[in-house]
């Protein structure tokens, strides 16, 4: 976050200007100049960020997002928990069937319930997504602080946490992580 | 492979919790108890007598890391073989598991084989 609001700048650039008003300088002319120029960017800045809507972005948007994010974790978790119920069924079903049969029945379900370890890996990403939406949400926060919108809660963005807790960062994408070959070196 | 004792499985996702009792199941492990967090496990270890623990990493407010140490500097069943089942595969993670006294480590999305293979090496 920035130590100056968009007010302060402007009493700096204007502050400025004043003092080398009246210099006849053909540079302190042109230094005034860009002054202005500049002073008028900051107010266009902030007209155009204004007009924008900008606080629907943290204050709708992302909070939409997050949610739906968190209904597709939702969604998925029943589907899982449907499609294991099924296959359980089909695993009480099996008993009743020769070895032969009953065999090839509980490798399949065993398939099935291999799969969907889909829902904890995606849900693990998508808990991520929603953690870098939110930090995003603060950034813009911050930003509209700054260009005098109304007053935001402040979010510290660093990364404040402890050495364990940094050691929790969900799944890796591909190449990024060590293989199950890899690990099985250290054992 | 003795499939008489007591297992908990630890994991803050219950589609996880389920797959892994399904294939403990199909090895022949019977007592499965189950944990959502380092503290509801601990607690439950602390309370009974199990042969295997079987964790995630990633887990609030106790994470399977800080269930591990615990175990390991506790005064009961201490030496218990330990598996991390989780999706953190930061060659760091797997140092610092290692260090804190992991008896195995099998990184999501696994299969049955390497579960059953896993168990085998620490039992």
């Amino acid at each position: 976050m920035s130590k100056y609001s968009r007010e302060q700048v402007m009493d700096t650039i204007s502050s400025v200007m004043s003092k080398v008003e009246g210099e006849q300088a053909e540079s302190l002319r042109h230094v005034r100049d860009e002054l202005a120029a500049l002073a008028k960017t900051i107010e266009d800045m902030h007209t155009e960020i204004l007009a924008t809507r900008s606080h629907d972005v943290s204050d709708i948007h992302i909070p939409t997002a997050t949610d739906e994010l968190d209904a597709v974790v939702g969604a998925t978790e029943q589907a899982s928990a449907k499609i294991m119920d099924s296959a359980e069924v089909i695993q009480g079903l099996a008993d009743q069937a020769d070895e032969k049969l009953k065999a090839a029945l509980m490798d399949e379900t065993t398939k099935i319930f291999e799969a969907c370890s889909f829902q904890d890996i995606t849900g693990q990403r998508i808990t991520k997504v929603v953690k870098t939406l939110r930090d995003i949400e603060g950034s813009v926060g911050n930003l509209l602080h700054l260009f005098g919108g109304k007053p935001v809660d402040f979010q510290p963005l660093e990364d404040t946490r402890d050495e364990d807790e940094k050691l929790k960062n969900g799944p890796q994408l591909e190449g990024q992580g060590v293989s199950q070959d890899d690990i099985d070196k250290l054992f | 492979m003795n499939t008489n004792m007591k297992v908990l499985i630890v994991d803050d996702y219950n589609t996880m919790l389920r797959i892994i009792r399904n294939l403990l199941q199909q090895i022949g492990f019977k007592d499965i108890t189950e944990a959502a967090d380092g503290e509801e496990a601990l607690e439950k270890f602390n309370a009974d007598d199990f042969g295997l623990v079987i964790s995630d990493w990633n887990m609030e407010p106790m994470s399977g890391y800080d269930l591990l140490k615990s175990i390991r500097a506790g005064n009961k069943n201490a030496s218990v073989p330990f598996i991390m089942i989780t999706a953190e595969s930061k060659t760091e993670n797997v140092i610092k598991a290692k260090q804190a006294g992991v008896s195995n480590y099998i990184v999501k999305p696994f299969n049955a084989e390497t579960l059953k293979g896993k168990i085998e090496s620490v039992l």
